[in-house]
């Protein structure tokens, strides 16, 4: 637990392994984490969606008019997001898929 | 994350009532190589009888207190492997190296996996090894079509067994097979004849975290695409959609180019978490920009194993390969959907 701030530590989630076995210094891992929240907010931003870091311990997932939610990892953000959103985050979707593929077209 | 490689090894064996998971188990435990583990059955509806057979290995058997296994007391399993393993501390009992848990016949054996690979305290522990389902040749197609349990039984397993071909026809079983590849191709079917020994390694040893065997093993899994390619995908078209296991099916995917791992980390949870329940079984060798050797996944529904490094890939076949075992998921959906996503991080995925 973080004494300054008295978050608990979460248990690992498997999208946190290091696909780096030789590299796991702590700057390696706080890069990761970093491009993790980059990658996703790709994702959540196809909702009006954004992750943030916090204090590297968490992450926030919030809407445009602030409402946020914590999650510890990638697996809690769908939840989160659907919760804000009120509506299914379903990678299946073939308006979603279109979205993700028009938006690989304009970048 | 805890190394999975020298933690206790938990199998899980399950099968339709009557399919002989007792029987199996009485003769897996026969075997010396199994005389440190420990079993956990519980009481309830035939286990009355599977208790008195198993009596040979009483010293080892803990008794679950309540009824169903799988679906009402999750937190009782949890309790009982907590007490074993506090019991094993104290010496209490042999330090036993490997866990079973015998499940009951109408089980949904996903629970019980769960609480394996979930539960802080115990996969700390413990880790899952093979699942093997029991299915019996003479009544064993009819259970895969009309007891949704006995479908997802088999489709998860990683070992199946064929009990009572010693009284089912050569055509009853060649059908069973055909429909147990078309459930789940990853899983060799084992034909066991009765009243011999079963020797653990062909179901219980060989895994994914046993070092000697891992790049067998995922071989294995890969093995689908060939049988595939032979025209195996086309066998069933004519299924009555209504079967339980016909709405199940096993598909495999292909990329070339190496996958982002965040990307697809991505893409895997939301994926799990809008559809976990129909993603019976995901097992891949994937091919990741970062990691030199290839990286093993593989999760049962909403679970997914911590990512393992192969030190090197088993031929000259660089390429992504995920089997993928679904109950109702659309493949042309899925990897339409992964494609997409699969840009996020990296360059464009071709399809191979």
């Amino acid at each position: 637990m973080c004494s300054l701030c008295g978050v608990l530590g979460a248990e690992g989630d498997w999208t946190e392994a290091s696909t780096m076995p030789s590299l796991n210094r702590l700057g390696t891992r706080r890069a990761q984490r970093l491009h993790r929240v980059q990658v996703v907010n790709v994702v959540l931003g196809q909702f009006g969606l954004s992750l943030r870091d916090w204090q590297g311990a968490q992450f926030q997932v919030s809407n445009r008019t602030g409402r946020t939610e914590f999650v510890d990892n990638l697996s809690q953000v769908w939840r989160a997001a659907e919760r804000i959103l009120g509506r299914a985050c379903d990678p299946l979707d073939p308006s979603v898929i279109t979205r993700m593929e028009r938006l690989e077209r304009t970048d | 994350m805890t190394d999975q490689t020298t933690s206790i090894p938990v199998n899980v064996i399950t099968g339709f009532l009557g399919s002989g998971k007792t029987s199996l188990l009485r003769r897996l435990l026969a075997s010396p190589a199994l005389a440190d583990t420990a079993v956990l059955v519980n009481e309830f509806g035939e286990v009355g009888l599977d208790h008195h057979l198993l009596q040979r290995v009483d010293d080892e058997i803990v008794l679950l207190q309540s009824g169903c296994l799988c679906c009402t007391i999750r937190g009782d399993l949890s309790t009982a492997m907590r007490k074993l393993y506090a019991r094993r501390e104290k010496g209490e009992i042999q330090p036993f190296r490997r866990l079973v848990v015998e499940t009951t016949g109408l089980a949904d054996p996903v629970p019980i996996l769960s609480t394996v690979m979930a539960e802080p305290v115990l996969r700390y522990h413990f880790r899952l090894g093979n699942v093997v389902t029991t299915v019996d040749a003479v009544n064993g197609l009819l259970h895969l079509e009309r007891q949704p349990e006995s479908a997802k039984q088999a489709a998860v397993a990683d070992r199946l067994v064929i009990t009572k071909t010693d009284i089912a026809g050569g055509s009853e079983i060649a059908e069973l097979r055909r429909r147990l590849s078309r459930l789940n191709p990853a899983a060799p079917q084992l034909e066991i004849a009765p009243n011999v020994l079963v020797h653990p390694d062909s179901l219980l040893t060989r895994d994914l975290y046993d070092l000697a065997g891992r790049a067998e093993e995922v071989r294995r899994w890969l093995a689908i695409e060939s049988d595939r390619a032979a025209g195996g995908s086309h066998q069933h078209r004519h299924d009555d959609v209504n079967r339980h296991d016909a709405q199940i099916h096993a598909f495999c995917l292909r990329f070339a180019q190496p996958l982002d791992w965040t990307a697809f980390g991505i893409w895997l949870t939301m994926l799990l978490h809008s559809h976990g329940t129909d993603v019976l079984r995901v097992k891949g060798m994937l091919n990741v920009a970062t990691s030199s050797g290839p990286v093993v996944v593989h999760g049962v529904q909403h679970l997914v194993h911590p990512p393992e490094h192969l030190p090197q890939w088993p031929d000259d076949d660089h390429s992504s390969r995920i089997v993928f075992i679904v109950r109702g998921l659309s493949r042309a959906a899925i990897e339409r959907s992964l494609n997409a996503f699969g840009r996020l991080g990296a360059p464009a995925l071709e399809r191979v």
